[in-house]
């Protein structure tokens, strides 16, 4: 019983974070920038108007299928709160992830589905990483029950520094901030103008802010299992993780998609997999 | 044990009177009748074994073993005789049929063959494999009819042999279910070269240069195959320890790991691994109910059923790990190579080889989480991807294509064979669906192991995701303009895709029943119930119906546009208006990451890798 409360809990507190750090973000990001920024509270504010404007579509699919993306990124939250299995949770996110990718294709705008394919690289360079983390943290704690790797008395850190480290890198890739943010972008100055989220208006723009909710808190909550048995150093280590990835979208370029690619592929394989067989040799 | 032997010996009547009925209307209801015969049967069967344990049987007629060296005789006839236009340099084809059934049939006469006592063996994995083959393959014959009457009135110029090849899948399921409830060796190894030979008739069916060309690769490939059987059979009868495979099984590992790895080494060979994959690509220009039925949902099935068979002797030897590496390798680089393809048979094809070596690498690790694994891969691969053969078939003929890129918007012109086209994607690579559960199940099973082989499947997960679910988009790009509807004509075709689409539905909602009652009882353990991931299913299988009815109930409050094109839309939503003022269509073609993924990039490797894992996996029997 205790599982679902917590499931639910997750579901709910989730937006209010994440739309607290996403303010805290624009401010950091505006002041690095030597800008005033919008206040805290603005992505709330945003997604409030979206939801009061028209919904325009393409068709009458593509708004459903946006939804289904909802339904299963909360999912995956629900379940990785609920302390299910880590393996699980992560495809739920990944169905989520399709879901919305099928929304961009089925608009037939060539924007659009240009950021769709993109998103599929973002996944493609960034999936291994994680499902190998996940892999890493079975090694070190043996077991994917997130209950149990949450209670557990040693972190998952001391066994997996290079897999944390290549984790870092591919979050960069998942949250699509620069310089992997090919697939969309928060800022609208892409040559993909919006890319994936192109047609998106409205309430689904909205929903579609929503999903990004969730997809950050979700990877935040993979960082913090790394080190679960000590919950300061845990969110300690979650909000200096996200500062980084503030300060590395504010210092780069976007790359070419190659680029991003062959990176995150030799990233996992020589951290993420070099780290996994060191572990399996020693222990 | 009756249902068994009426199984392998039914078919045979089909066969024969399909040879004598050039006529459409007989051809149709024998096909119809057989069918429903077939699949009722094996159902019959797999209940009867539901629960069961393995059971053998000693008797089945009189003088077994000269029938079958006497239909030993006739397929080496067959082969030679296939092989006689075949000009000189390419001696080493009618070379290597020569010197198995030569080394066979020398030990058959000099009366060197162990005894056999026991020929059948029925246990759940021969249940699952006859359902799949009584089914699936069934609904495959009755689709073949509808499609051979499209690809004659398509191709007027070929003679029309469609009874023969009618009678030859027929052959086929007779020669797969002996392949399946043998327990002889010499007996599989018969039925083993009967499907070469259905193989070789089917993929060089148009008689153009190509397909005779194609076939006659696939041909030598699967010859290599049985020449590592007949040597395992040689090694066997001379050692003199048994030709039953069961009791094979059962024997120390040292004494018998060298003919049990020529076993795997022709199934491996019959699943089109590296370094034989090319015949599978090749084995592509035959007739799509070939390709569903052959190289796709049964034949290259027994190649795979066959290592799992060979599980007991493979789990924990160094070998084993090398022929777990030769599948995960094949997973790997096919699930690559697909991403760079654009024909959509292509991408089916090298998909096929992935899935089958996903199942490889499982049986060559052995325990049994990994098997539980591998038999379910097996169902859910057989049904779907016959399913998207058969679709991708109808398309062709519909539209003339079978490029990826011309069904983009599929959805708006074919309704229906779309919808059943996304129930066989989702099948293929959606969570929770069938081949995500297996993915899970191999990464948790494995997880304990080297993190080679989660890292195997990681990656070609990946890769297989980027390329499936870039095809489901562009089928439901859906188009602005109002299309025509090209699905007239499809006749008895919609029986075999309404038919397979509800079975991949069926498949992936009763997994844990088919987990439950015929594979627990053969490998002893339920994973569904391990790290609580059945609650997780659940859920996920739960919230797997709301798509369908979200997609289904209209929304009011939507305000339709057109596509954003930086402004410069024209009336027409198809067409931007260009620098000089005149309207211009757009078009939108999606990455095919040739650069990284494409043949020419990874074939070479690919083979290189597998020949060397290959000797090695000969070599550390040795040590």
């Amino acid at each position: 019983m205790n599982a679902w409360i917590w499931g639910i809990v997750g579901i709910l507190l989730t937006p209010v974070v994440a739309g607290l750090v996403g303010g805290i973000d624009r401010v950091i990001t505006a002041k690095m920038q030597g800008r005033m920024g919008p206040p805290v509270l603005q992505p709330f504010y945003d997604v409030m108007k979206l939801f009061s404007k028209q919904n325009l579509v393409l068709n009458r699919f593509h708004h459903d299928l946006v939804i289904c993306s909802l339904i299963f990124t909360v999912a995956a939250v629900g379940l990785l709160f609920a302390g299910e299995n880590l393996l699980m949770c992560i495809f739920a996110l990944v169905v989520g992830n399709v879901f919305l990718v099928l929304a961009a294709y089925s608009t037939n705008s060539p924007y659009s589905m240009l950021g769709a394919d993109r998103e599929l690289l973002q996944m493609l360079a960034a999936e291994p990483m994680i499902l190998l983390a996940a892999v890493g943290i079975y090694m070190a704690t043996g077991t994917f029950d997130i209950n149990l790797i949450a209670s557990g008395t040693h972190s998952a850190i001391q066994y997996l520094p290079g897999v944390f480290f290549g984790l870092i890198y591919v979050l960069t890739i998942k949250l699509r901030k620069s310089p992997f943010d090919l697939s969309t972008s928060h800022h609208a100055h892409q040559e993909l103008v919006k890319g994936l989220s192109t047609e998106f208006a409205g309430p689904s723009l909205a929903l579609f802010e929503i999903i990004h909710w969730y997809e950050t808190v979700f990877v935040m909550a993979l960082i913090y299992l790394f080190f679960a048995s000590r919950p300061i150093v845990g969110i300690v280590a979650v909000l200096i993780v996200y500062f980084l990835e503030i300060l590395i979208d504010n210092i780069n370029a976007r790359v070419k998609w190659d680029l991003m690619l062959a990176s995150a592929w030799v990233i996992t394989l020589i951290f993420g997999l070099g780290n996994l067989m060191l572990l399996f040799i020693l222990k | 044990m009756e249902l068994a032997i009426f199984l392998i010996f039914f078919p045979l009547l089909p066969a024969v009177l399909l040879v004598f009925s050039k006529n459409a209307f007989f051809q149709k209801w024998i096909t119809i009748i057989a069918s429903t015969v077939i699949a009722a049967a094996s159902v019959l069967f797999a209940i009867q074994y539901m629960k069961g344990s393995g059971e053998y049987s000693t008797f089945i007629c009189p003088l077994p073993n000269q029938l079958i060296m006497i239909g030993d005789i006739i397929l080496a006839l067959v082969f030679l005789f296939i092989c006689r236009k075949l000009p000189l340099r390419r001696y080493w084809i009618p070379l290597l049929v020569i010197v198995q059934y030569g080394l066979v049939l020398f030990y058959d006469f000099s009366g060197r063959m162990p005894e056999v006592t026991h020929y059948l063996y029925l246990d759940g994995l021969t249940a699952v494999m006859a359902v799949v083959i009584g089914i699936v393959g069934t609904l495959i014959a009755i689709y073949t009819v509808g499609y051979m009457k499209h690809y004659h009135h398509e191709h007027p110029e070929l003679s029309n042999r469609t009874h023969l090849f009618l009678a030859t899948i027929f052959l086929f399921f007779s020669a797969m279910f002996g392949i399946i409830f043998s327990n002889s060796i010499t007996w599989i190894y018969f039925f083993w070269e009967i499907t070469t030979v259905c193989s070789f008739i089917m993929i060089s069916y148009s008689r153009e240069p190509i397909a005779i060309q194609n076939a006659f690769r696939a041909l030598w490939m699967l010859l290599v195959g049985g020449l590592s059987f007949a040597l395992a059979i040689i090694y066997l009868a001379d050692s003199g320890y048994t030709l039953e495979l069961q009791r094979l099984m059962m024997m120390p590992v040292a004494f018998v790991l060298l003919p049990v790895l020529l076993i795997c080494f022709a199934g491996m060979n019959k699943a089109a691994l590296y370094p034989f994959g090319n015949w599978l690509l090749g084995a592509m220009v035959a007739p799509t109910p070939a390709s569903a039925l052959l190289h796709s949902s049964t034949m290259v099935k027994a190649g795979v059923y066959l290592v799992i068979r060979c599980a007991p002797i493979l789990k924990g030897t160094t070998a084993g790990a090398m022929v777990a590496l030769l599948g995960g390798l094949s997973f790997l680089a096919a699930s690559a190579m697909a991403v760079s393809q654009r024909n959509s048979k292509r991408v089916l094809a090298y998909s096929t080889i992935a899935n089958l070596g996903l199942i490889v690498l499982c049986a060559g690790i052995g325990t049994s989480f990994t098997l539980w694994a591998a038999v379910l891969i097996i169902i859910f691969h057989a049904v779907a991807k016959a399913l998207m053969f058969l679709c991708v078939g109808t398309v062709s003929h519909q539209t003339n294509s079978l490029d990826i890129e011309d069904m983009q918007g599929l959805i708006a012109s074919m309704p229906y064979v779309t919808i059943i086209m996304l129930i066989g994607l989702s099948g293929m690579f959606l969570a929770p669906f069938g081949m995500l559960i297996s993915k899970w199940a191999v990464i948790q099973a494995l997880a304990i192991r080297s993190p080679i082989f989660p890292a195997i499947v990681i990656f070609g997960g990946s890769l297989m995701l980027f390329f499936w679910t870039k095809w489901f988009g562009q089928l439901i790009a859906i188009p602005n303009a109002r299309q025509q509807n090209l699905e007239q004509g499809i006749g008895i075709e919609w029986v075999a895709l309404w038919g397979l689409a509800i079975l991949t539905i069926a498949a992936c909602v009763c997994y844990p029943l088919i987990g439950q009652y015929w594979l627990v009882p053969m490998y002893g353990w339920n994973p569904m119930l391990y790290d609580k991931i059945e609650l997780s299913i659940a859920i996920m299988l739960g919230l797997m119906l709301l798509p369908p009815i979200i997609l289904l109930i209209r929304k009011k409050h939507l305000v339709y546009t057109t596509p954003y094109l930086g402004g410069a839309n024209v009336a027409n939503p198809q067409e931007f208006m260009g620098s000089l003022s005149s309207p211009r269509p757009w078009a939108f073609k999606n990455y095919y990451l040739t650069r990284f993924f494409g043949e020419e990039v990874l074939m070479r490797w690919t083979i290189a890798g597998s020949i060397v894992l290959l000797i090695l996996m000969f070599l550390v029997e040795k040590l």
